[in-house]
């Protein structure tokens, strides 16, 4: 605010001296470059900027050791008379006096002045630093902190002070009790690492309690944030090891008691040390035994092994830190209530979970059965009219792979009671108990189990949709049903289709259904109306009509399911090998059977990822595909072909099979890959074919089916999972060998085209079903009729191996859904997993997606082919039957179906011809 | 594209024809052993080769010069094509790589190898965006640039030789167990099958005709094979000679057959037969 003015010059104030005018003809003295600078030290030494200790090379007396007379050492004096006041000698004694001046490591001419020096010692330092030295790796260093930094305490402190303050209090006006607290003492320094919280202000808080209230306070202090930067490599709360527990033992605790207790004594830890009358300075405490120290039998004679515990145990009461050495105040401070899962402390700033997570649930691995071999044995799986399994054993014989399915043989070997156990039926009336028996007890246990589970499986997911469930859940109680009979000889002739019961949710539907069954296998065709519940609409009745066919078809042709679905395991097993080391082409051997059979496309196709080169697009004028990629060729896939997992992934051919099957239960739409031939295939597709008649009826259910029947499977699946295998279905599956092996290999032909052809129908079917619903709904009865009467009176070994090779079917879904649930859910799962107990943690509804996608992509090739083949199959009908006509009543069901579908398909599209 | 012919044999040389007159236009020479295949450019004015000596050669038609020689193969050159602007010389070699081989840049070696074959290449052939392969390994192997896709067909028995289809739809396969098998290129399925010949040693060709109508193959015993495509019926057996015929080649728009057998090439057409 000064005005401008002549006299401003002499308000302004000048700072520093003028120069010195500069004389006339004087030149501006150069200033003296750098390098010729030079320095002398107090001797007149040249460039004498350092002493030995900060790194320097002048050492003693121009540069010799010692004095100006030479080396005499100071301190030595006889000691013969002056033992005892002999004089430590301190770092500083070897020093040289540059070092202790002013600029150097240690200055003693000149350190802090006392000016700001609390008279009282900091006590929050006080604290740090005797934490300090309990934590640091060498107890005692933290003494070098009273040389190098003497506590010191700067004029903010001293300020606040004089206007009041006390140490312990907080900063700031005044407060009544309970404020928040305030900002730390910004001027205090810490050493180290922080205070322990439960140190300083337990204490205080303490003292709050009986407070008056109408006394205002310094607001509290607040114990300074450590905020130790993490400077070293170690791990997030790791502490060394405490030397003074590790290497002195009982010795160093009795040590580092002193320290710890006397905490409240102002004296610093050199004195303390003194007090002991130990030598302390910074020697002795490192490893080993320095120079100086005298003791040195402690150090060996504390550290042995048997200091160490060799056992593990519990933990002792007292203290619960096994060679943990953090420092002592967490030991006896913070014992949480609660036990501690893992051994040692909790980290600062982590507290305990109050809840313990959720436990890992550990699905044990399934109990191998009794007679599983780690090695593949083809055991064919036959009915006697199935041609199918000469494909399958000539595929699996060629491919002479270690595929040997444990869980498959299990499922085969799986009993009737057993399975009907997993399934939640109920039990049959009479021989039931008897099967039981022959289980030993854990069996027993287990099955129950596994009902109990799969009972509520059923109840949560298929409440209200009875007729498709049991439309499902018929399938394996009722081989079970037929196979038992067999075993038995015939004792249950006339139990038949009752001890079946599809309906068993519904008690007057199965009654009604029973009644339907009897009068079937009566012949009296025109009498079936009258079963029906009068009661019903027409279109329920035709519905439950239906329904009951199925599920009479399905008791039936369920016989002849299980041995061709092999073949449809191999290729499904080849696609999952296709996409794992995408590198490799997949077998050739199935394929080879592929060719011959004349069966290019699928089987014989190969599709892979290919990258081409980014110049090669060029040259060819094409966009690059893979624009992104820098592959080049085949893109390689990391999975190692011969780890462990692959092995043990060696269930999966069956799984896949019964992914495939299982697709057919749940939808007779989604038959999606041409290829696959099963015999499975071949009765379902029949069954569908009666299905479709009652789906064209209603389309709107054909949809609810699709949705409800992918639980069905998810059911049966935890029941199937158990492996036990029963000895005396052995000697049934031997006669299939033999008798397989017997065949000529034509059959094998055959009976791919045979089923191939039929699932074509039936897939067909669901584009075109006009035609083939008429036809179809005669020959239902029909078909019913003859296929009940030899099963239910006969007990020829014949039926026997169907009976067995049934019970495969049942078990089978669950394995597929498996498979479906490990590839959605990450890596490959081992077999292990193949068990019932993981699929209850399977959803379907991926599942169905998926198959609902596929199957739009596929149809239409399919039905072309489908078509083709069927053709073929129509030639080789008529040899197939002469051959076997004793044999199989089923697979005569099949042809007069096929050749129905053939008949429907001989229109052909002129494309169609073409390509033939 | 119909107007010349190009031979290759064990004398190291290519000769260039004009089929209808029959007159040898040109000679080139520059392979080390005997040359396996050739084919020329659409443009007509360069021929790549292959031969024993491991090296395909690319040729420049007038002057008979070698323009470059890439080597790379380890074994012989069976077959090499070039493709529609050649501008790349596709290469397939029993040593089981096919190679592909920039004509336009010096680069010495192969701008890509399809390492994929577990045997030797027989056959390569060009689209104008699939490579198609017949191996040894027997499968037919269709590299799809477009889309960056492999497809490979199962075939069985060695394939000798792999032809698209006119329309690019299927594709031919003949191979070592005396069967030709026409094959949707899409989907890999049979749509035909040709038998009626004897091919269990040679590499023999197989060809379509300028209409798709039908599919010739070469075969041992002398003939030449000829059948409806639809059908599948035997349509024609030329007698051609004693010995294997060894190569075909159908004219692209006339019907008109070039046949070679032991040190000789056949023109075969029709008795209405038209020179343009």
């Amino acid at each position: 605010a000064v005005e401008s003015s002549d006299s401003e010059e002499e308000d302004l104030v000048s700072y520093g001296s003028a120069l010195q005018p500069l004389q006339e003809g004087e030149r501006i003295k150069k200033p003296v470059p750098l390098q010729e600078q030079t320095v002398k030290d107090a001797k007149g030494r040249y460039q004498r900027f350092h002493g030995a200790f900060t790194g320097g090379f002048s050492a003693g007396y121009f540069n010799t050791v010692g004095t100006k007379e030479g080396w005499t050492p100071s301190a030595f004096v006889s000691s013969r008379q002056k033992r005892a006041d002999r004089t430590i000698p301190g770092p500083e004694d070897f020093m040289d006096e540059e070092d202790l001046s002013e600029f150097g490591i240690a200055p003693k001419d000149i350190t802090t002045t006392d000016d700001f020096t609390s008279k009282a010692k900091d006590r929050i330092k006080e604290k740090a630093r005797q934490i300090a030295g309990i934590v640091a790796p060498i107890p005692g260093t933290t003494a070098f902190d009273d040389l190098i930094g003497p506590s010191k305490i700067t004029v903010g402190v001293e300020l606040l002070r004089k206007m009041g303050w006390k140490e312990g209090q907080g900063i700031g006006p005044r407060v009544k009790r309970k404020p928040c607290r305030q900002k730390p003492d910004p001027t205090v320094k810490i050493y180290g690492c922080a205070l322990p919280p439960g140190l300083s202000e337990g204490s205080e808080d303490e003292e709050d309690e009986y407070q008056p209230e109408n006394v205002t306070f310094a607001p509290k202090d607040v114990m300074p944030v450590d905020l130790t930067p993490k400077e070293n490599v170690h791990g997030l709360g790791y502490k060394g090891l405490d030397p003074s527990k590790a290497l002195f033992g009982v010795s160093g605790r009795e040590h580092l008691n002193l320290f710890t207790g006397g905490s409240e004594e102002t004296s610093n830890l050199l004195d303390l040390r003194h007090s002991k009358g130990r030598k302390l300075g910074i020697t002795g405490q490192a490893f080993g035994v320095g120079a100086l120290e005298e003791e040195d039998d402690d150090i060996y004679a504390t550290d042995t092994l048997s200091k160490y515990d060799t056992v593990l145990k519990e933990e002792e009461p007292g203290d619960g830190l096994y060679g943990w050495t953090a420092p002592k105040q967490y030991k006896s401070k913070k014992r949480p209530e609660r036990e501690f899962k893992h051994i040692g402390k909790i980290l600062d700033g982590f507290s305990l979970a109050s809840k313990s997570s959720a436990p890992i649930q550990i699905y044990p691995p399934p109990s191998l059965p009794r007679h599983y071999r780690p090695v593949h044995y083809f055991r064919p799986v036959i009915k006697a009219g199935n041609e199918n399994c000469h494909l399958q054993k000539a595929l699996e014989e060629s491919t002479g792979k270690l595929e040997s399915d444990p869980a498959q043989q299990s499922r085969h070997a799986l009993n009737a009671a057993q399975r009907r156990e997993q399934l939640g039926e109920t039990e049959l009336k009479g021989p039931a108990p008897s099967i039981l028996e022959y289980l030993s007890e854990k069996d027993r246990e287990r099955l129950k189990e596994m009902k109990q589970a799969s009972e509520q499986k059923i109840k949560a997911k298929i409440v209200s949709q009875q007729p498709p469930n049991s439309r499902f859940q018929s399938a394996s109680p009722e081989d079970a049903a037929d196979k038992w009979r067999m075993l038995l000889g015939g004792q249950l002739a006339n139990a038949g289709s009752s001890d079946f019961k599809p309906f068993a949710k519904n008690p007057e539907k199965q009654k009604r259904y029973e009644n339907f069954v009897k009068s079937l296998n009566k012949g009296e065709k025109a009498t079936l109306e009258r079963f029906l519940d009068p009661n019903m609409t027409e279109w329920e009745r035709g519905r439950e009509q239906e329904e009951f066919f199925r599920a009479a078809m399905f008791y039936r042709s369920s016989n002849s399911t299980l041995s061709s679905r092999f073949i449809r395991a191999r290729y499904e097993d080849d696609v999952d090998k296709v996409e794992v080391p995408r590198d490799q082409e997949n077998d050739i051997d199935d394929k080879e059977t592929a060719v011959k059979m004349k069966m290019f496309g699928k089987l014989t196709r190969d599709e892979f990822e290919w990258h081409p080169d980014k110049l090669l697009c060029k040259r060819f004028n094409i966009r690059d595909p893979y624009p992104d990629s820098s592959v080049v060729g085949l893109p390689k896939v990391k999975r190692d072909k011969y780890s462990v997992f692959n092995f043990l992934t060696m269930p999966e051919p069956t799984t896949s099979v019964t992914q495939a099957t299982n697709e057919k239960i749940q939808e007779s739409n989604s038959l999606n890959k041409p290829k696959k031939l099963s015999r499975w295939d071949v009765s379902d597709k029949e069954k569908k074919k009666k299905d479709s008649i009652s789906e064209f009826i209603s389309l709107a259910r054909s949809k609810a089916d699709v949705q409800q029947q992918p639980p069905v499977p998810a059911t049966e699946e935890c029941g199937t999972g158990k492996s036990e295998t029963l000895p005396t279905l052995v000697a049934n599956e031997d006669k299939n060998q033999e008798e397989e092996s017997g065949r000529p290999p034509m059959d094998l032909f055959k009976a791919i085209f045979v089923s191939s052809s039929d699932e074509k129908s039936s897939s067909s079917e669901e584009e075109s079903d006009e035609e083939q619903q008429p036809t179809t709904s005669e020959r239902e009865s029909e078909t019913t009729k003859q296929v009940d009467v030899p099963d239910s009176s006969s007990s020829n070994v014949q039926e026997c191996v169907t009976a067995t090779t049934d019970s495969g079917i049942s078990s089978l879904p669950t394995s597929k859904q498996e498979l479906d649930a490990t590839e959605e859910f990450g890596p490959k799962l081992p077999p292990a997993f193949s068990s019932g107990r993981f699929c209850k943690h399977l959803d379907t509804k991926e599942k169905r997606r998926k198959i609902r996608e596929r199957h739009k992509t596929k149809k239409e090739r399919k039905r072309k082919k489908e078509k083709k083949k069927k053709h073929k199959k129509q030639k080789n009908k008529g040899k197939h039957k002469n051959k076997k006509p004793e044999k199989d009543s089923s697979s005569d069901t099949t042809d007069s179906s096929d050749s129905l579908s053939d008949m429907d398909t001989t229109g052909l599209s002129p494309k169609e011809l073409l390509r033939r | 594209d119909g107007n010349y012919c190009l031979t290759c044999g064990s004398d190291k040389t290519l000769k260039l024809w004009n089929p209808h007159k029959g007159t040898a236009l040109r000679t080139y020479q520059g392979h080390g052993y005997e040359v396996l295949d050739a084919a020329g450019s659409f443009d007509n004015s360069q021929i790549c080769s292959g031969g024993a000596d491991k090296a395909v050669a690319l040729w420049d038609v007038t002057t008979g010069q070698v323009v470059r020689k890439y080597r790379g193969h380890a074994g012989k050159v069976n077959c090499v094509q070039f493709n529609e602007e050649a501008t790349v010389i596709v290469s397939g070699s029993i040593d089981s790589t096919v190679r592909c081989w920039d004509c336009r840049s010096r680069r010495p070696d192969p701008v890509q190898v399809l390492d994929e074959a577990k045997d030797g290449i027989s056959s390569v052939k060009l689209s104008a965006h699939e490579i198609l392969t017949g191996s040894v390994d027997g499968r037919v192997r269709r590299y799809d640039l477009r889309t960056g896709q492999l497809c490979s067909d199962y075939i069985g028995s060695p394939i000798t030789s792999v032809c698209f289809t006119k329309d690019g739809q299927c594709v031919l396969v003949a191979s070592l167990d005396s069967t030709l098998r026409l094959l949707d290129k899409d989907t890999g399925e049979l749509l035909g099958e040709y038998t009626g010949h004897r091919s269990t040693t040679y590499r023999l060709d197989c060809v379509l005709n300028e209409q798709d109508t039908h599919v010739g193959c070469a075969s041992e015993d002398g003939h030449v094979y000829f059948w409806d495509l639809v059908e599948g019926s035997l349509a024609l057996s030329l007698p051609v000679e004693r010995g294997v015929v060894q190569s075909l080649a159908f004219h692209p728009r006339l019907p008109c057959l070039l046949v070679a057998t032991q040190g000789q090439v056949t023109l075969w057409r029709e008795d209405t037969f038209q020179p343009e």
